[in-house]
């Protein structure tokens, strides 16, 4: 009877629909916005899909882990890099190219959470920049897998599917991206509210509390690091794919800076965040830029100091607040 | 004889110079209920530190259920069971109260390995959480984030988390301290209610608390450990007096 009532408690609203659903509408929704608003600058648009799974990675271990990093951009360029090469080896099918940047990823999220994740606070700062330098130097000086400052270019991927060729336009490698974009963040939302992803956020709270309930925290933050190395290197496979040239910005201390300043612009500690955070700061920025080539950093500034201040949790949290807001004005009306 | 759950021996533990437990020795059997008390600065919560296995002792052993946990982490600890709460509450903030209870749960139960799937549904979670929850009565408590609870709520909740862990040593750092009349009578009931068989070392300063809960008594000052034995007989004991009860008899007195 009790056990009745309690499921019947805890039942789904009536309009309820699953958070995976909403996330595949929302995504969908927000290509197809993309689209209609830049149809002649779709490589913008790819770009900044690009970019997101790179703030969705970084995300991942500093929003959900509480894990401070400036030099997330390494696994992003290592892993562009290694597609560059695996399609300049004559790899080109689009799939397999994502697979490998995810699986380069993996193994250079692994090799930095292992470092990064031994430490805390400023030394672990640091020790993230050192790793970052040290990628991008690397990169600089193996010239003859990374084309050093010149970059490395010439990559044609094939087609998805063995059908779909990319266009000029970049209208397949648009599609492709928010598909890909869709899936991974449909993933993330799962992972990010697992057994897994809720210890992880316990960690980032109290690492002792969470050693006093028996979780093993270093093992799980370098796991994390690992799902976080795949997202990124999505982001860098999706960057080589679709621009076809991979160059040392992309595993550049700017790279990684920019990728927390979007986090913290959408609000940490939520994919939401990180989406809108992403995308307000990028198309932001191209609009501004286009407008004021020379004063728009200063504009970007400004734009992050209000946020800062009015809305410390990031842009989600006004989100938030404003649905509640309406929500309680609809439950008002009768 | 009873069977020893938790036991020390011949534990110390020095920070640079200063020892600040020296040369502790005792143990603690199956549903033995035991306070250990001392003035301020007697080094409890150090020994509580030791037991859990945040410090680890500069010499000595621990046991627990016979075995030397000594040179083991907490979380190996956590997994024989030896579980403690803290003097300030320590809890996940970003999660709610439901999320506390449950990840306690669904860690005891290796789900917290689960990468892909929604922790929360289960339901043999759900019923283990909701009955760690109701014990202590914030079960209406359950949605809300942790940050939005009073200090008294967390230190059930606190609580809870310990409870849900399934504790076969339960460590008490002063369980019932800077926490309002209302919630620490559901504390002390929920202790009460703790079930029979698991061993309880318990920090109090408040006496009639120790002398309701407690069948045996630990007396720390300056790091030693100058009594153990039954609580009728520690008000009569000279040094305890003098280290501890005598300035609190006296205080009471000039008061």
């Amino acid at each position: 009877m009790t056990d009745r009532a309690m499921v019947d408690g805890m039942s789904p609203p009536r309009f309820f629909v699953p958070l995976e659903l909403r996330a595949v509408a929302i995504t969908l929704a927000l290509g197809a916005l993309g689209y209609t608003l830049f149809p002649d600058d779709l490589a913008f648009l790819t770009r900044l899909i690009s970019i997101t799974l790179l703030v969705l990675s970084l995300d991942l271990v500093t929003g959900y882990c509480g894990v401070a990093t400036l030099g997330h951009a390494a696994i992003y360029g290592v892993s562009a890099y290694v597609v560059g090469n695996a399609c300049l080896a004559g790899h080109s099918d689009p799939l397999l190219l994502l697979l490998v940047g995810a699986v380069a990823g993996a193994v250079m999220g692994l090799v930095s959470g292992l470092l990064v994740t031994r430490f805390k606070g400023l030394p672990q700062l640091v020790l993230s920049i050192a790793v970052g330098q040290l990628i991008a130097a690397l990169a600089n000086k193996l010239s003859s897998l990374t084309g050093g400052s010149d970059g490395l270019s010439g990559i044609s991927p094939g087609r998805i599917f063995g059908v779909y060729a990319f266009d000029m336009y970049g209208r397949t490698g648009y599609v492709f991206s928010v598909a890909v974009l869709m899936v991974v963040f449909v993933v993330l939302l799962r992972i990010v509210h697992s057994p897994f992803g809720l210890l992880c956020q316990a960690i980032k709270d109290d690492s002792l509390r969470a050693r006093m309930i028996g979780a093993r925290v270093y093992p799980r933050l370098v796991l994390m690091y690992g799902v976080s190395g795949v997202v990124g290197g999505i982001g860098g496979a999706l960057n080589a794919i679709n621009t076809g040239v991979v160059g040392l910005d992309s595993v550049g201390f700017e790279r990684s800076a920019e990728a927390l300043v979007m986090l913290v612009l959408g609000g940490a500690g939520s994919l939401w965040g990180a989406l809108i955070g992403s995308i307000v700061f990028q198309v932001f920025e191209h609009y501004v830029s286009a407008a004021n080539p020379f004063h728009w950093m200063t504009m970007v500034g400004a734009l992050l100091i209000a946020v800062v201040l009015f809305a410390p949790k990031g842009l989600v949290s006004l989100g938030g607040l404003l649905a509640g807001r309406t929500a309680s004005v609809l439950r008002r009306r009768p | 004889m009873s069977q020893s759950l938790l036991e020390l021996r011949n534990v110390s533990m020095s920070f640079g110079g200063m020892r600040v437990n020296d040369d502790i020795s005792f143990s603690i059997g199956k549903g033995e209920r035991v306070a250990l008390i001392g003035p301020n600065g007697a080094g409890k919560t150090t020994l509580v530190n030791v037991i859990s296995g945040d410090l680890t002792p500069s010499q000595g052993a621990v046991h627990l259920a016979g075995v030397d946990v000594t040179a083991l982490p907490i979380s190996d600890r956590v997994d024989a069971g030896l579980i403690r709460t803290f003097q300030i509450t320590r809890l996940f903030k970003s999660l709610t109260v439901a999320q506390n209870v449950a990840l306690a749960v669904m860690q005891r139960k290796g789900l917290t390995r689960n990468i892909f799937s929604s922790p929360m549904d289960r339901p043999d979670v759900r019923r283990e959480w909701e009955r760690a929850l109701g014990t202590l009565g914030i079960a209406h408590l359950a949605d809300r984030q942790v940050s939005q609870l009073a200090y008294g709520q967390q230190r059930l909740l606190d609580l809870a988390i310990g409870l849900a862990l399934e504790p076969k040593v339960l460590l008490l750092d002063e369980p019932a301290a800077g926490v309002p009349s209302e919630e620490s009578s559901k504390i002390i009931e929920a202790i009460d209610r703790l079930p029979s068989d698991i061993a309880v070392l318990m920090i109090e300063h408040d006496m009639d608390l120790v002398f309701r809960f407690a069948r045996r008594v630990l007396v720390l000052a300056n790091g030693k450990l100058i009594f153990q034995g039954d609580p009728a007989e520690v008000t009569h004991h000279q040094e305890v007096r003098r280290a501890y009860l005598g300035s609190y008899a006296d205080a009471r007195h000039a008061s």
